[in-house]
């Protein structure tokens, strides 16, 4: 890993600046559900915007006010167009994938609302709403298995990564048999630290995988959105069978790690919060969890790399004018620890109103399965901790591995017992 | 209040739907927002407001 916290000379095209600081930045590993704290200092300093180096040498605007990231998040006239020679990417990796597989979350609209919308329909709160007797099935018969099994367990592998899984792979119609395959290639996506091929590899092999499955769905039509959406868009020419696919891999995998490692991460925290683990615990009000929930997604706001965008014409953010062609990036992580939209920012307080977080992003981006996902965390929260009373961590919280590397955040394991 | 919501900018995300039910719906092919009540009644000003605030897409507009 590189030193994040070195300072390093300006980047010519911003005189301004007397030096500037490498992003990502590194958390304090005493504190590993909060923010950086070289990204805090920045976000309780700046004023007006500053810009960041990256891996790359590139030095894009940084943007850590909530009220400036919503703003800008939905303004039309910043791209998300991945393609673009100047926008601020992740990764060398994720900079290699950018012509290839591309879905609709790194296009403009119109032909972003074209895309997506041919795949809204299954999230919509009352189809997902119809989902919940099946999820609370699949969550419970995870924790029969953990209560039949040995202690300690490893609650990513054992609940935290199945939960979503298996319910992604029930709506796809994907068998969940194949999951050692895709969740490798997943992690391989969203990892920091992968070489440029492996990551395009790991993409290829996805795509390939659901293209296979798809031409099975045409010939063999099932109960599944898969099969629904290889009728009506591939069979009718909306879409070719590639362009599916592509978009396939995103439905697919966009769930697994973000709202494994909410799981997980949620987990490691409230038990770090004992007496609001009780209370979710103990609560018959749905309202209790949901409010848990929104409070957990802003408190720990797992996509901790930053939203990424380009400025497609002049626009003015606190008196600096970010030019055309210019990156952003968007850090919502200390976006959600705002005190202006959030007072007393850095306590985890599930009676909060933390429904107005940056967690899935903000403007036409945002993220297209939250409400598969809150389900989801509402029936994991609401059920886990009431059927195992006394669960713990196994290990300290110093010994827990969290994904400090991951372009998402979380913990590769999380030992518990009880 | 009154309430005008943009189908054209809508992007589905819900929010508006969980936060004022009776007030918001959305289609069953693409889950496009519904206005299911353009006029509702003062008691849910404040579930409104909220769904204003929430729309990723800021296609709600509130007058009052």
């Amino acid at each position: 890993m590189t030193d994040t916290s070195t300072q390093i000379d300006p980047d010519a095209t911003d005189p301004q600046a007397t030096a500037l600081t490498a992003y990502p930045m590194d958390r304090d590993a005493r504190c590993p559900f909060d923010p950086p704290p070289e990204l805090r200092r920045l976000r309780d300093q700046q004023e007006p915007p500053t810009r960041v180096r990256l891996w790359d040498g590139s030095n894009p605007w940084l943007i850590t006010g909530y009220t400036d990231q919503r703003a800008l998040l939905a303004d039309p006239r910043v791209s998300a167009d991945t393609e673009l020679d100047t926008y601020p990417h992740a990764t060398e990796a994720t900079r290699a994938r950018r012509h290839q597989a591309k879905t609709f979350i790194s296009m403009d609209d119109p032909e972003h609302a074209r895309l997506r919308r041919m795949v809204t329909a299954p999230f919509a709160i009352k189809r997902v709403e119809a989902m919940r007797p099946a999820i609370q099935r699949i969550v419970d018969d995870l924790i029969d298995g953990m209560l039949e099994g040995p202690r300690p367990v490893d609650l990513v592998q054992a609940f935290a990564l199945p939960v979503p899984s298996m319910v992604i792979c029930e709506l796809l119609g994907v068998p969940y048999s194949d999951h050692p395959f895709f969740q490798r290639n997943s992690r391989i996506l969203v990892s920091r630290d992968q070489t440029a091929e492996a990551s395009v590899e790991a993409q290829l092999a996805l795509v390939d995988y659901l293209d296979e499955l798809i031409g099975r769905k045409l010939a063999d039509p099932a109960d599944d959105l898969l099969s629904k959406l290889a009728l009506e868009q591939v069979a009718t020419g909306g879409l070719t069978q590639h362009e599916l696919a592509v978009t396939s891999v995103l439905l697919l995998i966009a769930g697994h790690e973000t709202t494994a490692n909410m799981i997980a991460l949620g987990t490691a925290a409230l038990l770090e919060h004992p007496e609001q683990l009780a209370e979710l615990r103990e609560t018959s009000d749905p309202s209790l969890v949901s409010g848990a929930v929104e409070e957990l997604l802003r408190y720990l706001n797992i996509v901790h790399s930053g939203r990424r965008r380009v400025a497609a014409e002049d626009i003015v953010v606190g008196g600096r004018t970010i030019r055309a062609g210019e990156g952003i990036i968007l850090a919502n992580d200390v976006g959600n620890r705002d005190q202006d939209a959030f007072p007393d920012p850095d306590r985890l307080d599930i009676h909060r109103e933390a429904r107005h977080h940056v967690a899935f992003g903000f403007g036409p981006h945002q993220c297209l399965g939250q409400p598969l996902a809150r389900v989801e965390l509402q029936v994991a929260y609401g059920t886990l901790y009431r059927r195992i009373p006394g669960l713990r961590l196994a290990v300290g919280l110093d010994q827990v591995p969290f994904k400090h590397d991951g372009l998402v955040y979380g913990v590769y394991e999380l030992p518990v017992t009880w | 209040m009154r309430v005008i919501v943009d189908q054209d900018k809508c992007v589905g995300s819900g929010q508006c739907v969980l936060a004022a039910p009776s007030v918001f719906d959305q289609r069953d092919e693409d889950g496009i927002v519904i206005l299911l009540d353009p006029e509702p009644p003062q008691e849910l000003d404040q579930d409104v407001r909220r769904s204003a605030m929430v729309c990723p897409a800021l296609a709600i507009q509130i007058t009052d």
